[in-house]
């Protein structure tokens, strides 16, 4: 008796403290489909290791929600010809207790800049890191840079101290044959503190009591849960049985569904990266072709393409309305898209006919379009689609769809004639555009596009610090480019954010959460 | 008998070889892992470094020679995508998927029996009838769909469990299991279900047909006519008769249910090996796919082997043949 009575009342206490500790805490249990790889900041540059690590470490400026410049652990900065001047935060501590000083920034880029570093493309416009007191310090630049500032945001700030303990004063070397201390265990200055990693399982963080700015943003989070999701049909499910509250990716096709239920809502934005399509124009001969020419060497071809197909009926039928048909291969938000660059080139089957025939392509010609199927929104079908309206015109295309893992080295090891590629831009800048997609030595660039002013722009604008000046070198550069057409730009995405309405979390352009403005009503 | 048993285990090595070797030329087609390894600003330079590096650029059989070379000393290597050593990342997974595989199986066994010996005792009824149509979902549905509708039915619409995860685990230090909470039974039972649906009604035909031959032998009509009871006869004499190609069946299928686990472990993000092998394969993570490979190869030359000895010890027609 005396038994039954104790465990009913132990029962009772249970049941009733449950529901209390949950109403006391806010707490954001969110999915997307991957984890982060790794804790290490500077050791893999890729979206979900990103997105947990700026939830841990901080870099010295950030990008607010609407994609603004902000100061993080800088409060302010200046340029000047040789480098620029970033007077820190004080007071700041790493989760551990120690000093955020100028130490740890010099320490961080020489970091970020090491053989093992995946951000050493983004670190390497700092030369070098010079101290000029406790909290000032000038990062070396070669030559005037304009746009330093948008380059740093990706690069996060380790403690010195910390990593000299544990020996992880370098990223992980990819031939090592060890884990280092740092895969698995972090100490930043940022708004969340590492609870509990279990990975690709759950991962608990809880808001840092001391951190700078807890008084200085809207968000009033005190704990957040993140649990990957791989399959998307799963990720929707747990949404609507109300055990996440928040899902970065939803799939398209459920969209409509997520919002005709209680108490969930869907927020799109327009994302910072397009879709287009590349064509070698340099090789003497296609690979995919019968014919004896490259005939993506004559503009005249390229632009049929481009006529032929019809974006918008993309935008309509495979894109269920969520893109933004486009002739850039760069989209709004990035310094150097204008409306009028962006004015779509038309649908115009009967004219792309004639331009072929112009050509000598009367009777067509067969070409090989390769496309992955697991890397943009609905690629496949968007290929699918392009494939029928180029046959239209005439055009015998062949579409080879496969994983991004055998598409993307197509690209790279310039064997594809034909291919799609998607652009984001992390410094909202053009000369990421340029440098990569567009110069003659670009990295991604397999169209084998070489124009002399184009590669000179692209050059000038890396240390043109008359903004007015630059600007319109970027806009020069761009007309050649919509004159020329070397790409055969299709849309930009739209990203969508679904969540439970107790939640006001304000969607970004870049697809980052950011936990620092969201507030639990 | 110590013959018979070398005899084997030098089969089992040739084909862990075998095995191993195919799989390994496969990593061929699967594409290159360095574009996921690094971020889309990494130069050509870089990326041809790493290639170098890993020796992606060696002909595949000195990579396979280096591989079996490291693996014979236990040594499998780093994973690509998550940086940590293969053999501490399988063992970290292994509970999982044996705690799935396990219940599964146990679901499989007691169901499907008892389904079976019902549906061959009282054929003729509308439940039995009823049984066997529905069962015919479970051999012909693919668990993507079972998973996926379970989850919508008892996680969206009803909200009794959740729709994935692996809630409620107890560290016992050399296991993680989740199999002493009641979370851990609610996070465990729908995957169970929807891996053990095939292997359910599997056995449950099997049994079902045993049953129906066994009841027409005379020693069932004898222990009839003898009066014995309904009940002794059914479960003493019929199902024990039954059983011998079941256990074989089941002894095959565990290796089964491993491999179906890769899909159900992706539907209910059930964090096991087989989620791990998938999420390998789509990075391209080429040691954990090859360490993967071969121990599942492992595990199925494992229940053969003991299938086989079973067998010696059971049939005495083997050993004196032998």
């Amino acid at each position: 008796m005396t038994v039954t009575r104790t465990l009913a009342a132990a029962l009772m206490t249970t049941a009733m403290a449950v529901p209390m500790a949950a109403q006391a805490e806010n707490v954001l249990r969110w999915t997307s489909q991957g984890d982060a790889l790794t804790l290490d900041p500077h050791s893999q540059n890729e979206g979900p290791t990103n997105s947990m690590n700026s939830l841990i470490y901080e870099s010295l400026v950030s990008r607010n929600y609407e994609l603004v410049l902000e100061p993080e652990l800088a409060e302010s900065w200046e340029a000047a010809p040789d480098g620029w001047t970033f007077k820190l935060r004080e007071g700041v501590k790493f989760h551990d207790g120690s000093d955020f000083t100028a130490e740890d920034v010099v320490f961080s880029f020489e970091r970020a800049l090491a053989e093992s570093s995946d951000f050493k493309e983004q670190a390497k416009a700092v030369t070098s890191v010079e101290v000029i007191d406790d909290y000032t310090v000038k990062l070396i630049t070669d030559g005037p840079n304009p746009i330093l500032a948008n380059q740093l945001t990706g690069i996060l700030i380790m403690d010195k101290d910390w990593s000299e303990a544990n020996n992880v004063t370098t990223p992980q070397d990819y031939a090592a044959s060890e884990e280092t201390f740092a895969v698995r265990n972090a100490n930043g200055t940022g708004p969340f503190v590492v609870e509990s990693r279990a990975p690709e399982e759950l991962t608990v963080l809880t808001a840092n009591p001391d951190w700078w700015g807890t008084d200085l943003f809207p968000g009033n989070l005190d704990k957040i849960e993140y649990r990957p999701i791989s399959n998307a049909a799963t990720r929707v499910a747990a949404l609507l049985s109300g055990e996440v509250d928040f899902v970065l990716d939803p799939p398209l096709q459920d969209l409509k569904r997520i919002e005709a239920a209680d108490g969930l809502e869907v927020k799109t934005a327009a994302q910072i990266r397009s879709i287009f399509f590349g064509f070698d124009m340099a090789s003497d001969k296609l690979r995919s072709s019968s014919l004896e020419e490259n005939p993506f060497k004559d503009p005249k071809v390229r632009e049929a393409f481009n006529l032929a197909i019809d974006k918008d009926a993309i935008q309509r039928v495979v894109m269920e309305g969520l893109s933004f048909p486009t002739a850039m291969i760069t989209p709004p938000g990035v310094l150097g898209n204008t409306p009028e660059l962006d004015e779509q080139f038309g649908f115009d089957p009967e004219k792309a006919k004639a331009l072929l025939t112009e050509a000598g392509y009367a009777d067509g010609f067969s070409v090989q379009l390769d496309c992955p199927n697991n890397r943009y929104n609905n690629d496949e079908k968007i290929c699918q689609a392009a494939v029928a309206m180029l046959a239209k015109v005439g055009v015998d295309v062949k579409l080879d769809a496969i994983p991004k893992a055998q598409h993307f080295p197509k690209i790279q090891n310039r064997t594809s004639d034909f291919y799609m590629l998607g652009w984001g831009v992390p410094t909202l800048d053009s000369h990421y555009v340029f440098a990569y997609l567009l110069a003659k030595d670009g990295s991604w660039n397999a169209t084998g596009y070489d124009n002399a002013r184009v590669n000179e722009i692209t050059q000038a604008i890396t240390t043109e610090t008359d903004l007015d000046k630059r600007t319109a070198l970027i806009d020069e550069a761009w007309q050649i480019i919509r004159e020329e057409k070397p790409y055969l730009p299709i849309h930009h995405q739209v990203i969508a954010w679904a969540m439970s309405d107790d939640f006001d979390i304000p969607i970004a352009s870049d697809d980052g959460l950011r936990p620092r403005y969201v507030v639990k009503k | 008998m110590l013959l018979f048993i070398l005899k084997r285990l030098a089969q089992s090595l040739l084909v862990m070889a075998v095995v191993s070797a195919v799989s390994f030329s496969l990593f061929n087609f699967v594409g290159d892992p360095v574009n996921n390894m690094v971020g889309q600003d990494a130069t050509r330079e870089q990326r041809a470094e790493i290639r170098e590096k890993l020796g992606l650029n060696d002909p595949i059989l000195t990579q396979y020679v280096r591989f079996m070379g490291n693996a014979v000393r236990g040594d499998f290597g780093l994973s690509y995508r998550i940086r940590r050593p293969v053999d501490q990342l399988i063992m970290e997974r292994l509970p999982a998927t044996l705690e799935l595989v396990f219940v599964s199986a146990v679901i499989a066994l007691v169901v499907g029996i008892g389904l079976g010996v019902y549906t061959g005792i009282r054929r003729n009824t509308f439940l039995s009838r009823a049984i066997l149509s529905i069962s015919l979902i479970g051999v012909s549905l693919p668990t993507f769909i079972i998973g996926i509708s379970l989850i919508y039915l008892f996680a969206v619409t009803l909200r009794w469990l959740p729709s994935s995860g692996r809630g409620g685990t107890v560290d016992l230090g050399w296991w993680t299991t989740s199999l002493l909470t009641l979370d851990g039974w609610r996070s465990i039972i729908l995957p169970a279900i929807t891996l053990s649906l095939f292997q359910l009604t599997l056995i449950l035909r099997l049994v079902r047909a045993e049953m129906l031959e066994v009841m027409r032998t005379d020693y069932i009509k004898f222990a009839r006519a003898r009066g014995l009871a309904d009940r002794s006869i059914h479960f003493v004499h019929a199902l024990r008769n039954t059983l011998v190609p079941v256990i074989t069946i089941i002894g095959l299928n565990i290796g089964g249910l491993i491999a179906f686990s890769v899909i159900t472990e992706t539907v209910f993000q059930w964090p096991g090996t087989g989620l791990m092998f998938i999420q390998a394969v789509d990075f391209v993570d080429v040691p954990i796919m090859a360490a993967y490979l071969c121990f599942v190869a492992l595990l199925f030359v494992l229940i053969n082997l003991i299938v086989d000895i079973l067998y010696f010890v059971v049939d005495p027609r083997i050993r004196l043949g032998g």
